[in-house]
């Protein structure tokens, strides 16, 4: 397995310079463009201008390799710099990479961005696992039961409405006629003590309610469906009659086994934790990573989402080997080499 | 306009006229909450010229001169407006001169000079800047500093209408000290400067958090002791027009909330929670449909919509052109999609009452089903058993396309049942704003290149002379590939006739003769159907009622006189 | 609902390797033993028979415009009410109906066929795995926006000119949200076969000598199904949702070709006004999904190979 890890490491190399690239061309074949946003009064001679000044003039090549040249070196010794206040080499001159609206360094913009993208929808992933398996566990172990089927038609529900439609609705209820919660998220806010704490808490809850729901509904479905799968094998019957008892058979060898297909869903869930829920974001303001991305793609900021969607797409090829390395503890049966 | 308009409209202005008698002292009214559903990008507005930015940083920095909620040009940083009358313009209309107001200081403390004005113009001409302004600054030849107080500002020809340069929320004057290292191509690296301009505006950045949220507070150097009354200012970004409505309206969380794209309707809504009114302002926006004088035949290949194509198979029929105006109610359209912020129109100049014909109103405004099919039927255009006009094999079916937007869309839905109602089909289409109007060459979709039979969207022009904005349907603008598809004259109108004209009107410095000229231009392109004009749009936003001093601007920022806005005790 | 009292599975012992026809029958016969596969089979049907023959029996056209019956609550005329146009809401739930539901089925078909190709395929056959999964790595990366403007500006105007409008924009639909969902279920197959392959009947079936395709089709593919289906169904729901979302990009249909995300997505502003306008559409969808879910849940239990061999 440890080979194997390895070997998947630096095979992810290369795998991020290919995506990098596809990614840069895509963008670049987009029809979309840095000046569309602009008032038309701007004449056309002045947009080109705008644009040459954002280095859209230079040839496509040109501007990829100068992209991986800020990404992975300009920036990592900033980071480096800022870490250990060291100086190294001319680190004035050193070109970072510019979002094109904002003209200010995408790294500040995403670091900016990650309190309020943890807080809101890094917990609400959590929440989400938290509710489903105990959910889909009960629901499959006592299939059709009451709680089987309002924890179905609760989790369809979930999952066929849209987020769009839930959070306009619980902000009418909720902010509009009761006026529990606010509608916007504050960014501002500094948690300093039990009172701002408490407006936090009060600020998060339906953006992550939203959310949750939206999380759980779908991790629950896989839980119940591989439970199901499981409590049928012969195995279950044979610990049975050997007397171990139902709630070892339970949570031990039916949980344990049936995570496989959990463990997919939530590696492939974590990484969009990242990107963020681009429409929550936009219903309560809570100016995420998400609603970063969407700013960013809406005004073809290329250096913003190029940037963004490759720690993207890192996440991504980590969290898929991190779940192909548990299905190898999970099951230790499964060999890669 | 409607009564209820004019109602809303009477009632603000007598708030406000009681808002400034009961001013106290600076600071003593708390935060003042802004919202902007389009978050805002940075303060330099020489650097993005989206509205948004252009708004938010009016806060800070000003222009020499602004245009008030009627027009008119007031003096900000200056002693008066500077005309030929008394001497501020020279005669041969060559230069002219701004008279500095002596005490303005900079928020950080230092006096505000010439220089400052002098600097801002070499930074946004700087090559390699890419300022977004820059046409703030066409035809200016030279801008020097006479004295400390005395600019005086020199044209490369003669310039009737000379107020553009320092005019204005889109060409504030920034400190020289602040951004003397940020000129041309390190122009983007100044964050700092960018995100926190220094300026002479009631409110001074604290905060700025891209996309998000600014964080201001008092200016302690503004020139009006008293003013402004709030002590510090959230303007907060993202989200959608509707709920930005909901957040002044009916939970009042916020105080204002600018540009309320929302169906009429859902704010009538939103008002009866009592805690918000609505602000119009008209400008010099219009909602039109463009009409495509060339093919737009997609097996034209490269030609297509262009004058290479040939002219329209059928638009290039006048019958069918003011057929198609004539079958629309724009009342109806008013109504469903604009509500407060829109009138009808047959105007592509619909402002300022000067320059605005009426000529065309009596047939235009007035919906002529009858009327339209009477003309198209002595033209020829045949219905067939489809219920679609026909002539020669041509069909009076037309790609009708538009950016996203779901008042744009309603719009094209209604516009299609009225031409439905005289044998004329639609095919709807929209593409993405950003791609609409992004002036990608290689997208098949933008609005300059037009694969499209007609298409909508709004157009204005900036300040209150129209001579620019007539000058973009010349022959010579008409888009091609040749040039990139930059023209403006989008519906590839020509007319010589109508280029003589345009020429003379820059010849000529006359105000009331500028006005004649100015309408007839606008009468022939609505009489010749180069487009259809539809509303005459006008910016909406949504106020707490708690808020006082709010006077709607269309012409300038609309947070133009934030200095003047405090809180109902 | 259902009746939630069977709490055990019917277990009718299947008299194994008959004729087809008998199998099917088999398979009715568990199906039908089913109570929420059941119900949700005639919810389902009822909703399709609503959406094809509905039109016949409400014949208001859902695109006729009224502006002055504009925004109005259910009445005998108007059953679901009117949108702000004045167009009547049941024939545009009735039409969209049309739309979204074969847009949902089609391209959740076209997304389960990829994923679980490509999941088998990597799952089973070792050499493969790599290079398919770090294909899918880069589409899970890929930014779907930009992704969805580059295929709508070179292959749009391809496919209107072959097709006609609107077909050409179901094909362009469908495959997007096809080509642009299989992923995930692609990661959920393979996880499955990769624990299946390393049991002992995967081995015993192997060394009996039986074809690789046939222990795919016999031996792994009925042990993944319970997941597939799962897939299935939530597949449908974001299929019908990611259609409003590319309507609402003006990326997808036109603006007057009612679909039942974009009744939703253009609703939810009048959610105070007509709330009649956000329940139905809302409704539906969530009626289609929670009944076939039901349907899958019930094919899984009548398919299930524990079930059947014994």
């Amino acid at each position: 397995m440890f080979t194997y890890t390895l070997r998947r490491l630096f095979f992810a190399i290369p795998t991020l310079l290919v995506i990098s690239f596809v990614i840069f061309a895509l963008l670049d074949l987009a029809p979309n463009d840095p000046t569309g946003d602009l008032p038309l009064t701007i004449p056309p001679e002045v947009r080109e201008q705008i644009k040459a000044s954002l280095g859209l003039d230079q040839p496509f090549f040109f501007r990829y390799m100068a992209w991986l040249h800020q990404f992975f070196i300009n920036e990592p010794l900033n980071i480096l710099e800022a870490l250990t206040g060291w100086h190294i080499g001319d680190d004035q001159d050193r070109v970072r990479i510019l979002s094109w609206a904002t003209r200010s360094p995408v790294v500040d913009l995403i670091v900016q961005r990650l309190p309020q993208t943890l807080w809101v929808i890094g917990l609400a992933y959590v929440f989400g696992i938290l509710i489903a398996i105990p959910i889909g566990v009960v629901s499959a172990y006592k299939q059709y039961s009451i709680f089987d089927q309002i924890g179905t038609f609760i989790s369809m529900v979930g999952y066929s409405v849209p987020t769009f439609f839930t959070g306009v609705v619980l902000i009418v209820v909720f902010s509009s006629y009761l006026q529990w919660f606010p509608s916007v998220y504050d960014t501002n806010l500094q948690v300093t003590g039990f009172e701002s704490f408490f407006a936090q808490m009060r600020q998060m809850v339906l953006p992550v309610a939203v959310l949750a729901l939206y999380n759980a509904s779908q991790i629950t479905r896989f839980v119940r469906a591989s439970m199901l799968d499981n409590l049928h094998q012969d195995y279950v019957r044979t610990a049975r009659a050997k007397g171990v008892k139902e709630k070892t058979v339970l949570l031990v060898h039916v949980l344990r086994n049936s995570l496989i297909p959990v463990v997919t869903v939530i590696a492939l869930g974590v990484p969009t934790i990242f990107s963020g829920a681009i429409i929550t974001e936009q219903i309560f303001r809570v100016n995420g990573l998400g609603q970063l991305l969407i700013t960013a793609i809406q005004g073809a900021d290329i250096p913003l989402v190029q940037t963004l969607t490759f720690i993207f797409a890192v996440l991504i090829v980590l969290f898929n080997l991190i779940a192909d390395v548990l299905y190898g503890i999970l099951d230790p049966r499964i060999r890669y080499d | 306009m409607n009564k209820f308009k004019l109602l809303l409209v009477g009632t603000t202005a007598a708030l406000a006229s009681f808002g400034s008698v009961a001013h106290a002292a600076r600071g003593s009214d708390g935060d003042l909450k802004i919202l902007f559903w389009q978050a805002v990008s940075t303060l330099n507005p020489y650097l993005s010229g989206g509205t948004k930015e252009v708004y938010s940083s009016s806060m800070v920095i000003e222009p020499l001169a602004r245009y008030n909620e009627n027009g008119e040009l007031v003096p900000t940083l200056v002693t008066e407006i500077p005309t030929v009358d008394n001497g501020g313009v020279a005669k041969d209309l060559l230069s002219m001169t701004w008279k500095l107001k002596s005490d303005v200081k900079w928020s950080d403390g230092s006096p505000f000079t010439a220089d400052d004005v002098v600097f801002t113009w070499k930074y946004c001409t700087a090559p390699d800047g890419g300022c977004a302004q820059k046409a703030q600054y066409e035809g200016v030849k030279n801008v020097e500093a006479i004295d400390k107080s005395t600019v005086k500002v020199s044209f490369s020809e003669q310039k009737p209408y000379p107020y553009s340069a320092f005019v204005g929320a889109q060409s504030p004057i920034i400190q020289a000290a602040q951004f003397k290292d940020c000129v041309g191509a390190k122009a983007p690296g100044c964050t700092s400067a960018n995100f926190g301009p220094i300026g002479t505006g009631p409110f001074v950045v604290k905060e700025f958090k891209p996309n998000d949220v600014i964080t201001f507070v008092a200016n302690p150097n503004y020139r009006d002791p008293n003013k402004p009354a709030f002590a510090t200012a959230t303007l907060k970004g993202g989200g959608d027009a509707a709920s930005a409505a909901r957040a002044v309206l009916e939970t009042g969380e916020y105080d204002y909330a600018w540009n309320m794209q929302v169906e009429p309707e859902v704010l009538a809504t939103m008002l009866k929670a009592g805690k918000g009114k609505l602000e119009t302002a008209f400008g010099t926006q219009v909602e039109r449909i463009n009409l495509n004088w060339t093919n737009a035949d997609p097996k034209l290949g490269d030609k297509r919509s262009t004058t290479a194509a040939g002219p329209h198979p059928s638009l290039s029929d006048p019958a069918v052109r003011k057929a198609l105006s004539m079958a629309i109610d724009r009342q109806v359209i008013v109504d469903a999609g604009y509500g407060a912020a829109g009138k009808p129109t047959c105007n592509i100049v619909p402002a300022p009452a000067a320059v605005a014909s009426t000529k065309n109103d009596a047939w235009c405004f007035k919906q002529d089903i009858e009327g339209a099919n009477k003309l198209l039927d002595d033209a020829g255009w045949k219905k067939g058993s489809d219920g679609i006009r026909a002539k020669n094999g041509v069909k009076l079916n037309f790609l009708y396309s538009t950016s996203t937007n779901s008042v744009r869309q309603a719009t094209q839905e209604l516009v299609k049942d009225m031409w439905s109602q005289i044998g004329v089909g639609a095919e709807l289409r929209n593409a993405s704003a950003s791609v609409f109007f992004g002036g990608d060459p290689a997208s098949p979709d933008t609005f300059q290149k037009f694969y499209a039979d007609v298409e909508m969207y709004t157009n204005n022009f900036d300040g209150t002379d129209p001579e620019k904005y007539l000058a973009e349907w010349l022959c010579d603008k008409i888009p091609a590939p040749a040039n990139g598809w930059q023209g403006q004259n989008i519906p590839r109108y020509c007319n010589p006739a109508y280029d003589k004209k345009v020429a003379e009107l820059s010849k000529t410095a006359e105000p009331a003769k500028r006005h004649e000229l100015s309408k007839e231009l606008n009468d022939m392109l609505t009489e010749e159907g180069a487009h259809i004009p539809l509303v005459h749009r006008g910016s909406l936003s949504a106020d707490s009622v708690k808020l006082e001093g709010v006077k709607m601007n269309a012409w300038d920022s609309e947070l133009w006189n934030v200095a003047d806005w405090s809180r109902k005790k | 609902m259902t009746d939630a009292t069977s709490t055990t599975i019917p277990a009718e012992p299947a008299k194994a390797a008959t004729p087809t026809t008998s199998a099917l029958r088999d398979i009715w016969k568990q199906f039908s033993a089913h109570k929420g596969g059941v119900a949700g089979l005639i919810v389902f049907v009822f909703i399709v028979l609503a959406v094809y023959v509905g039109p016949y029996i409400h014949t208001v056209a859902p695109n006729q415009i009224n502006i002055r019956d504009k925004n109005q609550w259910p009445s005998m005329a108007h059953p679901f009410g009117t949108d702000n146009l004045g167009k009547d809401m049941l024939a545009q739930v009735l039409a969209g109906g049309k739309t979204s539901l074969a847009v949902g089925f089609t391209a959740m078909l076209l997304a389960l066929f990829l994923g679980t190709l490509v999941g088998v395929v990597s799952g089973y056959f070792r050499r493969l795995d790599g290079p398919l999964m770090r294909l899918t790595d880069l589409f899970l990366a890929l930014p779907l926006l930009p992704l969805l403007l580059v295929i709508i500006m070179l292959f749009r105007d391809t496919l209107r000119a072959a097709f006609g409008p609107e077909t050409g924009i179901f094909i362009l639909v469908v495959a997007v949200i096809g080509v642009t969902s299989w992923m995930h279920t692609a990661r959920i197959v393979r996880g499955d076969v990769l624990a299946i392959k390393s049991q002992e009947f995967i081995l015993a079936a192997k060394s009996s000598g039986m074809r690789e395709y046939r222990i795919v089709l016999r031996h792994i593919l009925p042990n993944v199904l319970s997941s597939i289906m799962v897939s299935a169904t939530l597949g449908i729901a974001s299929a019908i949702i990611t259609e409003s979302a590319l309507s609402f990009l003006g990326l997808g249909f036109p603006s007057d070709y009612p679909t039942w995300g974009r009744l939703l997505f253009d609703g939810v502003n009048f959610l105070q006004l007509t709330p009649s306008r956000v329940l139905w559409p809302g409704l539906i969808i969530s009626a289609t999904v929670i009944s076939i879910n039901y349907v899958g849940d019930a094919i899984r239990d009548a398919l299930d190979p524990r079930s059947l061999k014994r």
